[in-house]
């Protein structure tokens, strides 16, 4: 059968159409084909060849001419046709001559590299917003580290999100591990069973290494946002994220790591749970709740592994009962919340805990951050961090509060001494690293307080897992050497803070 | 649910190098943006636009107007008959302007239309008439016409009327009268009237006869293929121009009319250069008018300059135009001209690069590179650039040494203001003094501020 077809109006330089011929001469069950512009000599070429061509035809209308053995090939030859046609345009991937300049939107990036499946959005929190929507409809996920983000936008961004089956991690969303690659600050684990959806990023990483500690690897972890369980979000990414690991095959078990939720968000994740065919866990920070290390010794029971408590290496020179004050210097918000909570606890209401992230508004730090008794600071809260690099990165403004509170404790009376309960997180965009400096500075305040005849105790949370880039062994062996004691296990790092301290004699 | 989880990892990254690099470091592809932030005092506005959840499907409707119009060359006809025109009344390029803030190309184009239209007996007459104020002034854009340079439309000049067969869009724009000391330049001597003459009495009734016996030309077909052909649209049509008159010439030529008239007019059309522009730039036109008033859209559809201001006009706000101090072209000067006898920037001719041709297909264009743009690779630069301000990709509009790629179309008014790139414009160059005639061409950039004002009026629309 022949069969000729005209599309109006529609031009192509005679090269590109030459190799659609060809591709589509090439089909099966095509005895000839013929795609070209309407000239007059084309025209007499599709005579010649026996096509017979309609009236009206003219040089800027596109001609397709197809003698084909079936109506199957005929359909096939229609379908090589546009593929061909629309090969021929090579969109935004191939650039031609000259080296293309970097693209000046996520959008426009997005659009270069037509495999993306995840944009990471780190834009101060002001213009975060138009880049993270852009990168939805490119039709990427998006991971926001990117903090002081309207709740607003939040809400915006997620429905947006959920609309398009693409996951908002974020904002405020410092972790991700996606099938092995981690992204942001993320910790080198193994791959396993457990899926893990954090609220809290330094939390899932404390899980995380923890898990890898005692060999249970981990599927991804999908971050939604600190802000992800309150009343206003809803948890909307938090159920996006479960849907997606309990599609997963990889995941076995999820673990949702977070600080508790608003109420109603709460029941209402609770029943949405109940849904899935993924068995879940909650590790969820709070008064007379279990911290990240029980909810991690869980976990790999529930994995089928026989837990055995994390690695701690013992300070060589602590006297326990010869300190007064706790100080806890922190770059990771939820590490800073598990110490708190343990703190809290086993010291009582009598010996209050001030914060900048504080367990109750009354014990709020003003912007002096400093206070006399027991307090920790969260240096990588929003408010510290705007306008700075996070502490995770830059470590100056703890190494700053070390050296002043051992000069605090060297000029102060005997008797006086300080605890001070310091965290290190280890992995992929973390220092690269922290004991280069921050372990001089720990010897170096040591040695202050030291020389003064004072008491000073320094406790290191290092939270890294063996294939970390920076080297836990290493890392530890250096904080070692300065003096402290090291915890891979923030919570038993906390407990052990306490227990030095007079008070809890 | 999305394959993030079970395709492989692939990445893009905007802010801190250093999660880029993490991600890379464990073998995950990665593209960086260049990001830079927007100008101070755009993030409200750019939250409130870019979160109005009708803008994406308002921009692809918008863009896929402009992206599916097509524009053929139907009839030519003088402008009193085609628009209404009436006497004393004349068009002029670019956003509304009283006489008052006219600039000299503007007030020595009127010069010569006044005279043209026996309206006065000699230039002071006319310029007294002028400042007088007894004539009638008004954009070409608000009558659907586009006018090159100064734009200026007088009664008894011929228009190409151009249709959109997609949409039933009409377009008009008057002929091109050549270069150096022409009317549209604002030059008013006799030999520029005397011209205009021929080109009402000789020209405008032969291209008739030859279009009647034509029938449509499609003009979009020939922009398409002037593109692959070392022409971009705007600062040169000469391919563009060649391929019209191989249209209409046996309808010339068989019109019966004299052959040294005949004679004349292929010769006049075929040593203009930028015969075809005032054919390409009513094409643009019939494009971005079928992406007006699109509620919630981003998308510029009008960029027109009248030498004292540049204005804007986007879809989603209607007839509103956005303007601000125009800016003086850079590049070449013919003769003795230098900087110093430029007029600011003039012409309804950026509706090319509205379109995505002209400065936006400067890639296609590396003959002219040294006139406007410097070297061939920046020339590609500017091209590449364009593409992250604007929505689309030309489905018509290709460009060879970029692999084909479809020229970048539909600028957005978003992306302007997010990555503070302006759109990049070919431009001829007027003496700032009426009378002068060209001075140069060169290339050229709206006013930033444009942009954040259309921007504010676009967050001030989105529904609460």
């Amino acid at each position: 059968m022949n069969v000729v077809e005209v599309r109006r109006r529609s031009y192509h330089d005679s090269v590109t159409l030459m190799q659609v011929s060809r591709t589509v001469a090439g089909v099966e069950g095509v005895v000839a084909a013929q795609v070209a512009m309407g000239t007059e000599l084309n025209l007499d070429v599709l005579r010649g060849m026996g096509f017979e061509v309609p009236e009206g035809v003219g040089p800027a209308d596109l001609v397709l001419a197809v003698q084909a053995a079936d109506e199957d090939a005929l359909v096939r030859a229609r379908a090589a046709t546009e593929a061909a046609l629309a090969a021929s345009w090579s969109g935004g991937g191939d650039t031609g001559l000259g080296t293309a300049p970097a693209a000046r939107t996520v959008g426009a990036a997005a659009r270069r590299t037509p495999d993306a499946t995840v944009a990471l959005v780190s834009v101060p929190g002001q213009h975060a917003f138009s880049e993270a929507i852009d990168a939805l409809e490119a039709g990427l996920s998006v991971l926001l580290f990117s903090d002081n983000v309207p709740v607003e936008q939040e809400i915006r961004l997620k429905d947006e999100g959920a609309r398009r089956g693409l996951l908002v991690m974020g904002p405020d969303c410092g972790t991700a591990a996606v099938g092995g690659v981690g992204l942001g600050f993320a910790n080198a684990v193994p791959s396993g069973p457990v899926g893990i959806v954090a609220a809290s990023g330094t939390g899932a990483q404390q899980v995380m290494c923890l898990l890898a500690g005692a060999g249970v690897g981990v599927s991804h972890c999908l971050g939604v946002g600190g802000r992800d369980l309150s009343s206003a979000v809803a948890g909307r990414s938090t159920k996006q994220a479960l849907a997606m690991l309990d599609a997963d095959p990889a995941t076995e078990l999820i673990v949702v790591v977070s600080k508790p939720a608003a109420e109603e968000v709460a029941a209402d994740l609770a029943s949405y749970v109940d849904g899935l065919a993924t068995p879940v866990q909650f590790a969820v920070l709070g008064r007379g709740r279990p911290d990240l290390t029980a909810a991690a010794a869980r976990a790999a029971a529930a994995a089928g592994v026989a837990w055995r408590d994390p690695r701690s290496w013992p300070a060589a020179a602590d006297s326990p009962g010869r300190y007064r004050r706790l100080r806890g210097l922190f770059a990771g918000g939820t590490l800073c919340d598990e110490a708190m909570l343990i703190a809290a606890d086993l010291l009582g209401p009598d010996a209050p805990v001030r914060s900048n992230i504080p367990l109750d508004p009354s014990l709020a730090l003003g912007p002096s951050l400093d206070a006399e008794g027991h307090l920790m600071i969260d240096f990588g809260d929003d408010a510290l961090t705007r306008g700075r690099p996070h502490p995770m990165i830059d470590q100056r403004s703890r190494l700053d509060r070390l050296a002043l509170e051992a000069a605090r404790v060297a000029d102060g009376a005997a008797g006086e001494g300080s605890v001070l309960l310091l965290d290190v997180v280890l992995g992929h965009g973390a220092h690269p690293d922290p004991a280069a400096q921050l372990a001089a500075a720990v010897a170096a305040a040591l040695r202050t307080a030291g020389d003064a005849g004072r008491d000073l105790a320094v406790v290191l949370s290092l939270c890294g897992t063996l294939d970390d880039p920076q080297g836990l062994e290493r890392q530890a062996e250096a904080f070692v050497a300065a003096g402290a004691s090291v915890h891979l296990s923030n919570a038993a790092a906390a407990r052990h803070a306490v227990d030095l301290l007079e008070v809890a004699r | 649910m999305s394959g993030l989880l079970d395709s492989p990892l692939a990445v893009v990254s905007a802010g801190v190098p250093l999660f880029a690099d993490a991600a890379q470091a464990q073998a995950v592809p990665v593209t960086r943006v260049d990001w830079r932030p927007p100008e101070p005092g755009t993030e409200q506005d750019l939250a409130r636009v870019m979160g109005d959840p009708r803008r994406e499907e308002a921009n692809r409707t918008a863009v896929g107007r402009l992206l599916s119009a097509g524009a053929e060359l139907v009839d030519v006809r003088p402008a009193a008959e085609a628009l209404g025109l009436e006497r004393g009344s004349f068009l002029h390029a670019g956003p509304p302007i009283d006489r008052e803030r006219a600039s000299g190309p503007l007030r020595g184009a009127l010069i010569g239309a006044m005279l043209l239209e026996d309206l006065a007996e000699d230039p002071a007459q006319a310029e007294q008439e002028l400042a007088a104020g007894g004539i009638g002034l008004d954009p070409c854009h608000h009558h659907r016409t586009v006018g090159p340079m100064a734009g200026v439309v007088s009664p008894s000049m011929w228009l190409f009327e151009l249709r959109d067969p997609q949409h039933g869009g009409t377009a008009w724009c008057s002929l091109n009268e050549g270069l150096g000391k022409v009317l549209r330049y604002g030059a008013y001597g006799p030999e520029v009237v005397e011209r205009l003459r021929w080109m009402n009495d000789v020209l405008g009734p032969l291209l008739r006869t030859a279009v009647r016996s034509h029938g449509p030309v499609d003009i979009t077909s020939i922009a398409a293929q002037m593109l692959q052909m070392g022409d971009e649209g705007h600062n040169r049509n000469r391919a563009g121009t060649l391929m019209f008159l191989r249209e209409v010439l046996p309808g010339l030529i068989d019109s019966g009319a004299p052959a040294a008239d005949v004679a004349e007019v292929a010769r006049f059309v075929a040593g203009n250069d930028h015969f075809f522009l005032n054919l390409a730039m009513p094409a643009c036109k019939l494009a971005t008018d079928a992406a007006r008033d699109v509620t919630g859209s981003t998308l510029v559809v009008a960029m027109a300059r009248n030498g004292t201001d540049f204005g804007i006009q986007v879809s989603g706000t209607g007839d509103e135009w956005f303007t601000a101090p125009a800016n003086t072209p850079d590049g070449l000067f013919l003769g003795s001209y230098g900087p110093l006898d430029a007029n600011p920037d003039i012409g309804d001719s950026a509706i090319t690069e509205t379109a995505g041709i002209g400065g936006f297909a400067m890639a296609a264009a590396p003959a002219i590179v040294r006139f406007v743009g410097g070297s061939v690779s920046d020339a590609i630069e500017a091209t590449q650039l364009m593409y992250d301000i604007t929505l689309a990709e030309s489905t018509t509009y290709q460009i060879p040494v970029l692999e084909f790629r479809g020229t970048p179309t539909g600028i957005d008014v978003t992306r302007v203001v997010r990555t503070g790139l302006l759109p990049h414009i070919n431009t001829g160059m007027a003496g700032r003094v009426a009378g002068t005639g060209q001075v140069g061409a060169g290339i050229v950039n709206p006013p930033a501020e444009i942009f954040p004002a259309a921007l504010r009026a676009l967050a001030a629309a989105v529904p609460v």
